[in-house]
């Protein structure tokens, strides 16, 4: 099994550490994981993007041009990876702020409605968590055990409360999800 | 009365100077007259009298004392040009219980490695940094130093230094004294046996302050002679130094114990 | 088994510092490898270990702090990126004259000048020709992946003590930012300074009790002495070719094209590789692990057995295939491929390359 995923949308949306916990969570699950950030000025004009690998075997290259799953939190990002999905994969996306949806018939179109399940619970720093729950819906790669083990291990002990919440969202986002 | 043979005169009892141990026996590669034989000579002293010998690092410069290693008798390090002060603060950091000293001449400390100099002395290295400036480059053949005087003449500037075309002298002790990070600053020179004296007491309390744990650079600049570079017999280029060197560079302690002098 | 963590190549890199016992590291912030002492900083390694970590002015500064660390027998560290990597040259070329071991790690961005800040192949040269004057040669070690930028610190010290050499870890921009699982090595105690004294006969750290003093200096003004130590230079060098060439190859064994890449394009290569295999294409990886010394060995072996050719990949212009043909000396078909300037080749233009270049050209 390997799975090359794209997470992409503004920076401050939680995109890179979205993807850190899935390459935790994959580690978690004796897992290869790869994480490469698009840094420098590919980052300009506020958007962030991150590819993350999760295989049994070693990794090969940590950089792609088509992906089994995008999952997608701007327009920008809609426009530049809706055609990098590979055909038959997976692109998830929060419509919210989205102008033109997503138009591909070869692929699986599943959508979040993130930002504003977050909005009503009451805190919007759990967006990304939110999504990650609809993507662990549709893609059954990671367990939650192993995301909460991810989690964990990558939070500073001070944060460790916080992970309830986070178990929250990913619920949350599990049940929300929705094919297009 | 029995005449007196040279066997007669040498005697322990009849000793009234010897060369210290940690100058090797290596013949000087200097000109005659030049300052810093004398000058490595007081610095080896210094450390032979506080008991260090086993416990010192040097670090050479790049310029006439690039052999200062064939002559010092204790560990050291050949730096590349102007790094000395770099070199220094790492062995100093890496061996905190050591005695650690630079020797450097002024296109070493004050062109080439000015910014060596000012962070080695801003970030206060426990460090001795010996600084010799006769206002000329020696090993190059007698080109203008960031030292030169105004309307000095040197190969490169064989008019005399033009302030308007060249720019100014550096005086870098100064420089360095006004950085917290200084202890000790301090310009001697070693052209006469009472100024010979006057440098060896400074050095010494240079390497104490080092010895003591003393927060900071300790900086002994001693304004020296180039008789050749300068294209002068050696007692006139002393007179030379005397008349021109000291009224620009003048001699004394600039700043003691962390503290500048009011002068 | 060793603690995992997920790990940038950086951070990687400045966590085996602290476990490899290294005695200082001395650095200047540059992108993309600023991380590295970013990490040290805040990890605290003089409580840790007792190991001295400085902020240099420059990069000038930081390599002569290894010159001087290094002199005394201490285990001494710096990294930087290619605009300072140009500014440590002289340096380099001063500890490989003097003989003082030392660990620098390059991760590489785009050039010539300022170039950019993102991942390139394109010093490669500057790695293994000299790069700083004179005739001298690096230990030069290129990691493929963040565990490998852990695992070969203290294999590159391991090499610059043995050998008294400078020792060059290459990587680059895209392994310095990536994160990936680490394994990370039990820590290696540093050397007590009485450790150092008796294992270092050489180092300067104060004349030894009725021993000769010790000078480090890459001066001799006498040409014949200079000849001299030229001539045992390149006695150590011949030695740690016979010894210290590494590599790897995967795929290889039944293949007619071989792709010849190191670092990050090794790891874009075996995604090709993958992608022509499928295609029907016999394509191995030879990924060369050090790259001085060169492996020349393998690429002897694969023109012996009639090899179709080589494709050399690289985010240059065409620097590493030099010596590629230097092996080959004109017995199979060698070419390169690779984008440069911060650009990163996808497995797809590799693998049009091979198709192209190699076996329609």
């Amino acid at each position: 099994m390997t799975e090359e995923i794209i997470i992409a949308g503004f920076g401050g949306q939680g995109v890179l550490s979205m993807g850190k916990i899935l390459a935790y969570s994959g580690i978690m699950q004796d897992q290869e994981v790869s994480w490469m950030p698009a840094y420098g000025p590919e980052m300009r004009g506020g958007t962030a993007n991150v590819t993350v690998i999760i295989s049994d075997e070693r990794i090969s290259s940590p950089t792609l041009t088509a992906y089994d799953t995008a999952i997608i939190l701007n327009q920008q990002s809609m426009d530049k990876f809706e055609h990098s999905v590979k055909p038959g994969g997976v692109l998830l996306y929060d419509p919210n702020g989205i102008i033109h949806p997503p138009t591909r018939t070869d692929i699986t179109i599943y959508k979040i409605e993130g930002a504003k399940l977050a909005a009503e619970m009451g805190n919007t720093k759990i967006f990304n968590m939110i999504v990650l729950g609809g993507y662990m819906k549709v893609k059954p790669i990671v367990k939650l055990e192993n995301v909460i083990k991810g989690l964990k291990k990558s939070l500073p002990e001070r944060y460790h409360k916080l992970i309830p919440l986070n178990e929250d969202a990913i619920t949350m986002g599990m049940k929300n999800v929705i094919e297009n | 009365m029995a005449e007196i043979t040279l066997q007669d005169i040498i005697k322990p009892e009849n000793l009234v100077y010897q060369k210290t141990k940690l100058m090797t026996d290596k013949t000087l590669s200097y000109c005659p007259g030049c300052g810093h034989g004398t000058a490595h000579r007081l610095i080896m002293e210094v450390i032979e009298e506080l008991g260090k010998e086993n416990d010192t690092i040097g670090v050479a410069p790049v310029g006439c004392s690039v052999l200062a290693y064939e002559f010092m008798n204790v560990d050291m390090q050949e730096a590349a040009h102007g790094r000395a002060p770099a070199v220094a603060t790492a062995i100093k950091r890496l061996w905190p219980g050591k005695v650690v000293f630079s020797y450097q001449g002024d296109g070493d400390l004050a062109a080439i490695g000015t910014a060596e100099t000012i962070h080695a002395c801003n970030r206060g290295e426990r460090i001795v940094m010996v600084f010799i400036n006769n206002g000329i480059y020696g090993m190059t053949g007698g080109q203008m130093a960031p030292t030169t005087l105004p309307n000095m003449k040197t190969a490169t500037s064989p008019y005399g230094r033009d302030i308007d075309m060249m720019g100014n002298p550096l005086k870098m002790t100064e420089l360095v004294s006004y950085l917290p990070g200084t202890y000790f600053v301090t310009r001697q020179a070693v052209h006469t046996p009472a100024a010979v004296r006057k440098a060896k007491r400074a050095l010494r309390m240079a390497f104490q302050n080092q010895i003591d744990g003393k927060p900071g650079v300790s900086f002994v600049e001693i304004v020296s002679n180039c008789n050749s570079g300068w294209k002068m017999e050696p007692v006139q280029a002393n007179t030379w130094m005397e008349e021109n060197m000291f009224p620009f560079y003048q001699l004394g302690d600039i700043k003691v114990d962390g503290k500048l002098i009011d002068r | 088994m060793g603690e995992l963590r997920l790990m940038k190549g950086n951070e990687a890199l400045a966590e085996a510092a602290i476990r490899a016992g290294v005695d200082g590291y001395f650095g200047y912030p540059i992108t993309p490898q600023s991380e590295v002492i970013e990490y040290l900083m805040s990890e605290k390694p003089h409580e840790r270990t007792g190991m001295v970590v400085l902020q240099a002015e420059s990069e000038v500064a930081s390599i002569n702090m290894l010159y001087g660390g290094g002199g005394t027998g201490k285990k001494v560290m710096t990294s930087s990126s290619s605009p300072g990597i140009s500014l440590m040259q002289e340096g380099l070329s001063y500890l490989a004259g003097a003989e003082i071991p030392c660990v620098v790690a390059n991760v590489v961005r785009g050039g010539p000048g300022l170039g950019d800040i993102q991942p390139a192949q394109s010093d490669y040269f500057q790695s293994v020709k000299g790069g700083g004057h004179g005739d001298y040669r690096l230990f030069v070690i290129a990691p493929a992946s963040v565990q490998e930028m852990s695992d070969f610190v203290p294999l590159a010290f391991d090499v610059a003590f043995k050998y008294r050499i400078p020792s060059l870890i290459v990587s680059d921009g895209l392994i310095g930012q990536m994160m990936e699982k680490v394994e990370l090595f039990d820590p290696i105690p540093r050397l007590t300074d009485e450790e150092v004294i008796a294992r270092y006969p050489w180092a300067t750290n104060g004349k030894p009790k009725g021993k000769e003093r010790r000078i480090l200096t890459s001066l001799d003004l006498d040409p014949h002495k200079m000849e001299r130590h030229n001539w045992a230079l390149q006695e150590k060098y011949k030695l740690i070719e016979e010894n210290e060439t590494r590599f790897e190859l995967i795929g290889c064994d039944d293949a007619e094209y071989i792709i010849v890449a190191y670092g990050s394009s090794s790891r874009i290569a075996q995604k090709s590789i993958q992608l022509a295999r499928k295609k029907g294409i016999k394509v191995g990886l030879l990924r060369l692990i050090t790259l001085w010394p060169f492996p020349k060995k393998p690429i002897e072996e694969f023109v012996k057995n009639g090899i179709k050719g080589f494709l050399t990949v690289e985010m240059s212009a065409g620097q590493m295939i030099e010596d590629v043909k230097l092996v080959v000396e004109g017995r199979a078909k060698v070419e390169h491929f690779g984008r440069y300037g911060g650009v990163i080749h996808s497995p797809e233009e590799v693998l049009e390359a091979l198709e192209q270049k190699l076996i329609g050209g």
